[in-house]
């Protein structure tokens, strides 16, 4: 549904981002993890095609950001960090005009704008002028307003800050209903918030992607293993047992490299052990060929103590 | 042109629940009820101290179009007071929608920024109109108590004069809302734009040459006095359009440039 390569953006010399590339499949919650400053607004404008990117190309829905903008947008519904709301004016007549430049067929405005009220739970605040609104009742107003033309994707910018505990755990459901009929990109820089709603994450970091992976992959790593990355050259399942065998490894994976017949593998190990010199000693004695050993995600350590992990008084359902 | 309605009816819609609005339409329908006031006594004096001159000297009063006189020159000091009044109605237009970040919103709709543009331009040209409604009355006392009644040529011209007028005004104050982020900035560049304007005119006036002439033929206000006698010269509907077209082809500039200076 949405495929980002090699996407740069700079600012005179300074890059925002530099060479990310992920892709969404459709009905799919991504989240964008990173502190703040990481480069994830700037990613989510270059989808939405506020801001055009230096380098790289974006599609969304099939049609390229910068040659078919219009298009684009016509299935995007974004809610930007701060939402866009015109304080002055009723809920009512705010929906109405977004649903007019959003294109929404006139004879469905009104059920439109009345569905979109009933699943932000706003019904009642319609008449109400939206500068007399809490934070959270605006938050959900800007969500009204992403929702309001039933678009195919949705890109969310950090969607719960700013919002007491309760709003929070309201809004994540709601993000969470809407997976399957849309697909969402979420942007935050608090980790729980994406292991309670998101699928899949990108984590950035100074404008780069620093990993993709589920959430249950991150939370364990943050839990306490240490990573190393191993190319060797043998039978996959051989070479696996024997990696297995090592006291302290905790889990191993495995992926076939292209052009030869050698394996990388994964490995994870309690933290602290330092089991590398065995790790060598144990592949070269089984006598298969070791090609390459390294740590890894050491700056996925860095970004993580970056990231705000703990929330007071949240707690998922 | 569905997308420019709906933009129209949201400025309009902001304009009206500011207390801005209100501010402006009030201190202008006063301003001009003054000047109003003060241009009819000082012609009616005049006519008074004509009659008795010639009731001294005998013979018949010297004829004298006061209805034309007043529109003239009512239409005259209305040019020169909505240069104060205008840079208010157009402070926000853009300003506004950047220090809140609306603009986000119309950025990624499918909307063009053309639309936009024209939306708005059309909302605060609809929005000087609307100041002018209630001037309309003074033409209607000097209708029932002139006769024989005035003619509406000058007035329909007057008017139209001042909405282009109005129209280029708005258009470079839109301009300059652009630019910046705050209200009150793009309020004072604007009105130091039309005090430019205005300094031009004077200087535009008396004298000759090659620099004279081209000072005549920009000087926007100069332009104004055909249509307040009455006189719609194509020139001047030309020089108009085009000042309105390169106000907004300005702000266009502007507004793509926004995206890529973000």
């Amino acid at each position: 549904m949405i495929e980002v390569d090699h996407l740069t953006k700079r600012y005179g010399s300074v890059k925002a981002i530099e060479d990310v590339s992920f892709r969404v499949e459709k009905g799919e919650i991504l989240g964008f993890l990173g502190p703040n400053g990481a480069g994830k607004t700037t990613t989510m404008r270059v989808l939405t095609c506020f801001l055009p990117a230096t380098e790289g190309t974006a599609r969304v829905a099939g049609y390229d950001v910068f040659k078919q903008p219009m298009e684009v947008k016509r299935r995007i519904g974004y809610l930007p960090e701060n939402p866009p709301l015109y304080n002055e004016i009723t809920v009512d007549s705010y929906l109405d005009f977004v649903a007019k430049i959003k294109g929404v067929d006139p004879a469905e405005r009104t059920k439109k704008i009345e569905e979109v009220k009933d699943r932000v739970s706003i019904k009642e605040y319609g008449k109400t002028v939206i500068g007399k609104l809490s934070k959270g009742y605006k938050q959900r107003v800007g969500l009204a307003q992403a929702l309001i033309h039933d678009p195919e994707v949705l890109i969310l910018d950090e969607p719960t800050v700013g919002l007491d505990p309760n709003q929070i755990i309201e809004v994540r459901e709601l993000i969470k209903s809407l997976a399957g009929n849309h697909t969402i990109i979420l942007s935050t820089h608090i980790l729980p918030e994406v292991s309670m709603t998101c699928q899949r994450v990108v984590i950035i970091s100074k404008g780069k992607i620093a990993a993709v992976d589920t959430p249950e992959n991150l939370t364990r790593q943050l839990q306490g293993s240490d990573r190393i990355f191993v190319v060797a050259k043998g039978p996959e399942a051989g070479i696996k047992s024997k990696i297995n065998e090592i006291e302290g490894v905790l889990r191993v994976e495995s992926t076939k490299l292209d052009g030869d017949e050698a394996y990388s593998f994964s490995v994870e190990a309690e933290l602290k052990k330092e089991i590398r010199g065995k790790l060598a000693r144990k592949i070269v004695e089984s006598g298969f060929d070791l090609l390459e050993l390294r740590p890894v995600s050491l700056s996925l350590e860095d970004v993580f103590l970056q990231l705000t992990t703990k929330e007071e008084g949240v707690r998922s359902r | 042109m569905k997308n420019i309605l709906a933009v129209l009816q949201k400025e309009l819609k902001t304009y009206f629940v500011s207390p801005v609005a209100y501010v402006v339409l009030t201190v202008f329908f006063v301003i001009s009820g003054y000047f109003f006031y003060s241009i009819v006594s000082i012609f009616v004096e005049r006519s008074m101290m004509m009659m008795m001159q010639s009731q001294q000297f005998g013979g018949p009063p010297p004829a004298m179009d006061i209805p034309s006189l007043v529109s003239r020159n009512f239409f005259q000091v209305m040019s020169t007071v909505i240069l104060f009044m205008l840079p208010m109605v157009t402070m926000a237009t853009f300003a506004e929608e950047k220090r809140r970040g609306t603009i986000e919103l119309l950025f990624t709709s499918p909307i063009t920024n053309i639309q936009i543009i024209l939306g708005k331009f059309l909302a605060a040209l609809s929005f000087f109109a609307v100041m002018l409604v209630p001037t309309l009355i003074y033409f209607g006392f000097v209708y029932f108590y002139s006769s024989p009644s005035m003619g509406f040529g000058p007035v329909l011209s007057g008017y139209l004069g001042l909405l282009l007028l109005g129209g280029c005004l708005l258009s470079l104050g839109i301009f300059i809302s652009t630019l910046t982020e705050n209200q009150i900035v793009a309020a004072s560049v604007t009105f130091g734009a039309f005090l430019i304007l205005w300094v031009i005119n004077i200087s535009a006036r008396g004298g000759s040459g090659p620099l004279q002439e081209i000072l005549n033929y920009i000087a926007i206000l100069e332009h104004f006095e055909d249509f307040s006698k009455g006189v719609i010269d194509t020139t001047s509907l030309t020089f108009y359009s085009s000042f309105i077209f390169v106000g907004l082809f300005l702000t266009y500039r502007s507004i793509e440039s926004l995206r890529w200076r973000q």
